[in-house]
């Protein structure tokens, strides 16, 4: 096993998808001899050739578009948006296409394809370059969307959204992409989708989160730990669909609940998470439920983006005071 | 009659439009601004300030003092001849690398290193007030542009409106659909396409199969040309023609700048992934300051003290921009909220005051 970064391990399950199955086909602006502007793609196509590592023109729709094609011609295209906020001329494609094909033809036609995108700011990019609208594309019904926010699970996921008979929407943190470092077995290994991921156990407060906010909750739950707060930290993975499962288990063990996002708090997808312990937990709960989210405001340019995403104060105060309350 | 005895119902051609050569000879009669010298000397002038200025802001960017920069080294006679021909009153609808067009209109070089650095504050600039901003999402301001030329025409105001985007952009539906609506309405407005011949690495001949990008304008239904992007003289007569005829009502026209990026895509990007150095050096024979240097000098319009005086007015003035830019406050967390909305919803107030530090939400 290595050490490797996030995109290192897209790159991992990249090749390892490509290498395992022939109907695997990598797509998008720069994928090529570029390796893409992140490098997800790096190597791949003198591996596997200009036919199956395809660089596209400049044009987003096409390039979903493509894949609902490939895919429902039983390729299995994995296409990269360089960047969050051009995926928006594909939103078309995913509602009205690649997320009811099945649907419509009633299981005659499918979409096995991935869409990668990098997700969220702190990059300091260019404006339109740090989205996190994961909430809008897990409203659409028949998509799976996935974040990871570990390599491990970059790796894992990605091969099983690859894997997938459905098709599936794959946000990277860019914030992690080389931030993230961990050990990745290249066994060809996926991990479950739609399941969330417990990565520290707590009797006082759950705090759940996804993708780059991980970071900040984890280390949320070791600062609480040292006031004597033992906060349960829970990974989503996939937001659509989600683990209920997991979120109400671990509400009925802690009966409080701090939910954590990047993405603006209106409609975000903590205000969904909110409404299941609301619907399903309630007798449970010691405290209400609390967001920290993304102001409702655009993502700020560099200068001023840190002030908008959640930081560990922010998530400390909100645990903290679920557990005063009564 | 055509092979099979079908009959051919259409033809159409595109012109290829340059006057000055690589080593500054003229190959064929210059258009009539260019015996004005002071007017070739402040085209001169602009593109070596945009020169001097992109230098800058690399270096600024190296060092950790300015974001993700996208030069315009190679492509400067696009810039500042397509702006050159506009009046105020028109309308620029610029991608992210015009920034010789933005200076050339007024906007101040700190404006543009704020826009850089990562302050919003960049794009509330001192050019002309209609004028949009960057675009950074590739081709999607062409829509805008047949937009404000729409409203240009339902005013019945003899105004342009002028539309920068790379060759990459040429492969997005978004130009396309404003081209064909431009076209449809006889709309005043010049969509101009800057072909580097790279699309970050992807080259030309993987963006489109068609011989020239100008040619684009004919399913469209009005002039597509092509020019010499490096001869600054070509681009200004071009866009001069253009813009005087959309003003004229007689509707849209579509520029191609032939050129070439001789730097980086951005300060993110490295070329020589993907790019021979060879082609690179080339190419540097065909850029397009030395040729107009080269042409004013044989002219006798430009002296060794000309070039050394300007020299010394880039520098100054490149490096008091730098200052002022530098010298800028932050903006406080809280104003993220103030232009949101015209007036902030009451929903947001409490936002507003956890981001300034007042309470929590
Ligand atoms: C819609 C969209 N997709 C992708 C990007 C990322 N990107 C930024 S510049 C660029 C290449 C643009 O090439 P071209 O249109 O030829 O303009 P140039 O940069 O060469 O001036 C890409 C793919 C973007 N900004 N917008």
């Amino acid at each position: 096993m290595s050490e490797v970064t996030l995109v290192e391990a897209v790159n991992l399950a990249l090749a390892r998808a490509m290498e395992d199955d022939a109907d695997v086909v990598v797509l998008g602006e720069d994928v090529g001899i570029n390796g893409g502007v992140f490098r997800a793609t790096v190597g791949l196509q003198t591996r596997f050739g200009a036919e199956r590592v395809l660089d596209t023109p400049l044009a987003e729709l096409l390039i979903s578009g493509l894949c609902v094609g490939m895919a429902v011609q039983g390729l299995k295209p994995v296409g990269e948006i360089q960047f969050m906020g051009f995926l928006y001329p594909c939103i078309d494609q995913l509602v009205n296409h690649a997320s009811r094909i099945r649907n419509r033809t009633q299981g005659r036609l499918t979409c096995p394809m991935v869409l990668r995108t990098p997700h969220g700011a702190g990059i300091r990019a260019p404006e339109h370059h740090s989205e996190s609208t994961e909430a809008m594309l897990a409203h659409i019904p028949g998509l799976r969307v996935v974040i990871p926010s570990s390599p491990e699970r970059a790796y894992g996921l990605l091969l099983a959204a690859i894997r997938d008979p459905d098709p599936v929407v794959f946000l990277e943190p860019t914030r992690l992409y080389r931030a993230a470092k961990g050990e990745v077995e290249d066994n060809g290994e996926a991990l479950p989708l739609d399941v969330a991921f417990v990565l520290r156990e707590g009797r006082d407060v759950t705090l759940i989160s996804w993708g780059a906010m991980l970071k900040e909750t984890t280390a949320a739950a070791d600062a609480l730990a040292a006031e004597g707060i033992a906060a349960e930290v829970i990974d989503l993975a996939t937001l659509k669909p989600y683990d209920e499962v997991t979120v109400l288990g671990s509400i009925a063990k802690t009966g409080r609940c701090v939910i954590v996002h990047e993405a603006t708090r209106t409609g975000g997808f903590g205000a969904e998470i909110a409404a299941l312990i609301a619907e399903r937990g309630l007798t449970s709960l010691l405290a209400p439920v609390a967001r920290v989210t993304g102001y409702d405001t655009v993502i700020p340019m560099a200068r001023l983006e840190q002030h908008m995403m959640p930081s560990v104060g922010r998530i400390v105060t909100a645990a903290r005071k679920a557990c005063q309350f009564s | 009659m055509a092979d099979g005895g079908l009959p051919v119902i259409a033809r159409f051609e595109v012109r290829h439009r340059n006057y000055l050569a690589p080593d500054g000879s003229i190959n064929r009669p210059l258009p009539a601004f260019a015996s004005d010298a002071s007017l070739l000397a402040s085209l001169y002038r602009a593109m070596v300030l945009l020169r001097n200025f992109d230098r800058k802001a690399v270096a600024l960017q190296r060092t950790g003092r300015l974001g993700t920069y996208a030069v315009s080294l190679g492509q400067e006679a696009v810039s500042v001849g397509i702006a050159s021909a506009m009046r105020d009153e028109d309308v620029l609808l610029p991608s992210y690398r015009d920034n010789g067009a933005l200076i050339w209109r007024g906007v101040k070089p700190e404006e543009i290193l704020l826009f850089w650095g990562g302050d919003e504050r960049g794009n509330h600039f001192s050019g002309p007030v209609q004028d949009f901003p960057f675009c950074v999402p590739v081709g999607s301001q062409a829509p805008h542009a047949a937009g404000v030329a729409y409203a240009f025409k339902l005013r019945k105001e003899p105004r342009v409106a002028v539309c920068m985007f790379g060759d990459g952009a040429t492969s997005k539906g978004d130009v396309y659909e404003a081209m064909n609506f431009a076209g449809v309405h006889k709309l005043p407005v010049v969509f101009v396409a800057t072909n580097n011949q790279w699309a970050i690495s992807v080259p030309l001949r993987l963006q489109t199969a068609s011989e020239t990008l100008a040619q684009k304008a004919i399913a469209a239904g009005f002039i597509g040309e092509q020019v010499d992007g490096s001869d600054v003289v070509a681009v200004r007569a071009a866009a001069e023609e253009a813009i005087c005829a959309a003003r004229d009502g007689q509707g849209p026209r579509f520029i191609e700048a032939l050129t070439y990026r001789l730097g980086d895509h951005t300060t993110s990007d490295d070329a020589s992934r993907y790019r021979p150095e060879a082609e690179v050096q080339a190419r540097w024979k065909e850029e397009p300051i030395a040729r107009l240097r080269a042409f004013l000098a044989g002219q006798k319009m430009w002296s060794k003290a000309d070039e050394e005086q300007l020299s010394a007015e880039c520098h100054e003035r490149v490096e008091a921009a730098v200052e002022r830019y530098l010298a800028t406050e932050p903006r406080r967390p809280e104003t993220m909220f103030d232009h949101l909305y015209a007036d902030l919803p009451e929903a947001y107030v409490a936002q507003r005051r956890q981001l300034a530090g007042e309470g929590d939400v």
